[in-house]
């Protein structure tokens, strides 16, 4: 057996003429938390849904547990668990019965799901609700009961399309520590979102746009790879007129806004706060502070994705 | 052991009847609108034309007319609403709608009957329901062909030719429907309608409402097999509608009189296989829309229209032109209904209308096919699901 988990080459899904998916190859490692991120409409979902068996490759070829996801997608079915980002749970059937259901669709005997229903209630924070409608759940519960149902016939490889969407920050910390958990037991986690944060998270990492992977690596390496040249947050309540008197510059290599800090990237520190301060005066702003911070995933996302749209900012950074 | 049985039909078997239970409008729907729906069309669909509101004009005055007057008055089959002086009145009675029918007897009416001349007796009728028009119609000539032929007889015995007889004797019996109520010819068409729509269209909704959920997706990466869904799907509504198309046929005996003749098992036996294809074809429906509005107006389209109108159930497929006499191979209630006055109203064995039986059985394979098979095809599901994926 291959020591990867799942390896995609040149995966491409067309739709007519819309190319959602082009030409995306990568592997992920047992046991790994891999991170598909991108924002919506990139071709996340797309990917994840022909690796699950939901949709037909226009071209390119997977494997999924080692089972080609061409010619064994019922191989394929029998090792994975799918959570959709709507958290797929009947709201009309309580905690128990949906557990139940799910478990009989996977073909798991009762014995077998008597025997993990307390795990997944307790993982899940519901015991004591085990008989409440499903629909009367917070959206944390919900999430977390989803999850329970998509993991409780043990696959070895699970798929998370954006799991955490309107879920509130405390939830989906402890949805984080659930996913944690499952890879410390050797599974492999397949996890899509749109939350850069999240992102920091998993052990391995690809950017997607536009149907193509733009970037890809640990969290650290992306970061100390793509972005080379300093970052400086300026901070000022004029951040928009900031950001429109500093893109002009040659010398601002990169800049975008974040709320109300502009992060401007500039191929040296010193010089770089002694132009930012000048050119911000002659519009007569003074920034309340400008700091050189450490880039995040946000950074390279935005430095990743304008890079091939050829802004002349495009040529001077690209390594 | 991990896995049970590689036939997972219980699962799903077990969750639809929880959400039916749990779903009192659908179950309502699914039993309680059947029953309605016949009450209304019951007594609302009659095609027995009696008690027709009727005007006279008895210019004659004498005890011969008055006699012809009290034949149309004692059937059941026309009232007398109006006795009015001049033909002129007629006129604006039925304009009102006061009356549907007029009978002018002419002056010197006895005189000419005695006298062996032929008086002519005028009948106006109300045509512009053509079907009522000519009932009724056929009813007044009828009357005045039986008085017609009294008096010739009495004139013949004034003459000493009381021996004389009138050739010819019609006998009519009516088979299977003696009394020619609309009702019992109604009830088995009403029973296979109602069934078809509320099936249809609560089975398309149950599967669609998945899709709409996302739970449908859930399934479709499950190792579930498609024939295994649509099996544990069928069966749960394949008894609720057993018992409501019970409920439906109790009424038809209680209200209308129609008590099943023939053998209940055969009974059993087509309704199970007609419950089967309507469901299917709400299957089929759901795997083609992806929203309960979409497929609510398939269900409508594919259902009340054919069931109506294609099935025989109104109108005899036999006086239809052949092009659409093919259409109604395709629907599965025509099948249906053959077998069901057959068994209900004339009580005769299968093997009167055994290939009613096997179309039906025929047409509830093919379609429970083809859904699977559509079930089966990602691609389909693909292409709708562009917007999606954008």
């Amino acid at each position: 057996m291959s020591e990867y988990s799942i390896e995609v080459k040149s995966l491409t899904k067309r739709f007519g003429d819309f190319t959602a998916v082009d030409a995306v190859s990568f592997e992920v490692g047992r046991g790994e938390i891999f991170g598909f991120l991108g924002a919506n409409g990139a071709g996340k979902s797309t990917t994840i849904r022909m690796l699950c068996g939901l949709l037909d490759p226009t071209s390119g070829t997977a494997t999924v547990g080692g089972f080609g996801i061409r010619d064994e997608p019922e191989q394929v079915k029998k090792v994975i668990g799918y959570m959709s980002q709507k958290f797929s749970l009947y709201e009309d059937l309580t905690v128990v019965e949906n557990i139940r259901f799910f478990g009989g669709v996977y073909g798991l005997t009762r014995r077998f799901i008597d025997a993990r229903l307390p795990w997944i209630l307790g993982m899940a924070g519901l015991q004591g609700r085990e008989r409440s409608l499903t629909r009367t759940l917070s959206v944390g519960w919900k999430q977390r009961l989803a999850l329970g149902c998509a993991i409780l016939h043990e696959p070895e490889i699970v798929f998370l399309d954006e799991p955490t969407g309107g879920v509130d920050p405390a939830s989906r910390r402890r949805f984080w520590e659930l996913i944690n958990e499952l890879s410390d037991r050797k599974v492999t986690v397949f996890v899509t979102t749109h939350y850069l944060d999240e992102a920091e998270y998993c052990n391995d990492i690809r950017l997607i746009h536009a149907g193509r992977i733009v970037a890809g690596g640990s969290p650290r390496e992306l970061k100390a790879e793509v972005i080379r040249n300093p970052i400086l947050e300026v901070a000022s309540r004029r951040a928009v007129d900031a950001l429109e008197a500093l893109r002009k510059e040659p010398w601002v290599l990169e800049t975008s806004i974040f709320g109300t800090a502009l992060h401007v990237s500039v191929a040296d520190e010193a010089e770089g706060r002694r132009l930012v301060q000048e050119r911000l005066a002659r519009e007569g702003i003074v920034p309340d502070r400008i700091d050189r911070i450490v880039p995040s995933l946000e950074d390279v996302f935005i430095h990743k994705i304008e890079e091939p749209v050829g802004s002349k900012k495009g040529g001077e950074t690209a390594p | 052991m991990k896995t049970g049985p590689s036939v997972f039909v219980g699962p799903v078997m077990r969750k639809e009847f929880r959400q039916i239970r749990r779903d009192s409008r659908s179950l309502i729907f699914m039993i309680f609108i059947p029953a309605f729906l016949l009450l209304m069309f019951g007594f609302a669909l009659n095609f027995d034309v009696k008690h027709i509101p009727l005007a006279v004009v008895d210019q004659d005055g004498s005890r011969t007319s008055r006699e012809l007057v009290r034949k149309f008055g004692t059937t059941e089959y026309f009232d007398i609403k109006a006795v009015v002086d001049k033909s002129a009145d007629i006129d604006g009675l039925m304009a009102r709608e006061k009356i549907k029918a007029a009978l002018v007897i002419p002056d010197r009416f006895s005189e000419d009957l005695l006298a062996g001349r032929s008086p002519s007796v005028q009948f106006l009728l109300d045509g512009a329901n053509a079907m009522s028009g000519t009932t009724g119609a056929g009813y007044a000539a009828a009357i005045l062909q039986s008085y017609s032929q009294r008096v010739t007889l009495e004139a013949m015995g004034r003459r000493g030719l009381g021996g004389l007889r009138i050739p010819l004797q019609t006998q009519v019996r009516v088979w299977y429907n003696p009394e020619l109520r609309s009702a019992r010819f109604l009830v088995p068409g009403l029973m296979a309608f109602i069934l078809m729509v509320i099936l249809t269209t609560s089975t398309a909704f149950s599967i669609v409402r998945e899709k709409e959920r996302g739970t449908m997706e859930q399934i479709y990466v499950s190792p579930l097999r498609p024939a295994a869904l649509i099996i544990g799907k069928l069966i749960p509504y394949v008894l609720i509608s057993l018992a409501s198309a019970h409920f439906v046929l109790a009424l038809g005996w209680v209200l209308f009189g129609v008590a099943v003749k023939g053998n209940y098992f055969l009974l059993l036996l087509t309704m199970v296989l007609f419950l089967i294809s309507g469901l299917g074809q709400g299957i089929l429906i759901s795997t083609i829309t992806r929203t309960q509005q979409v497929a609510f107006l398939l269900c409508v389209l594919t259902t009340i229209l054919p069931t109506f109108i294609l099935s025989g159930f109104v109108f005899p497929v036999r006086n239809m032109p052949t092009v659409i006499q093919l259409v109604t191979y395709f629907v599965p209630a025509k099948y249906f209904l053959v077998a069901l006055r057959a068994i209900i109203l004339k009580g005769v064995g299968l093997s009167a209308f055994w290939d009613q039986v096997l179309f039906l059985a025929g047409f509830a394979v093919f379609i429970l096919a083809l859904s699977v098979a559509m079930l089966r095809s990602r691609g389909e599901d693909g292409r709708r699901r562009r917007q999606v994926a954008r």
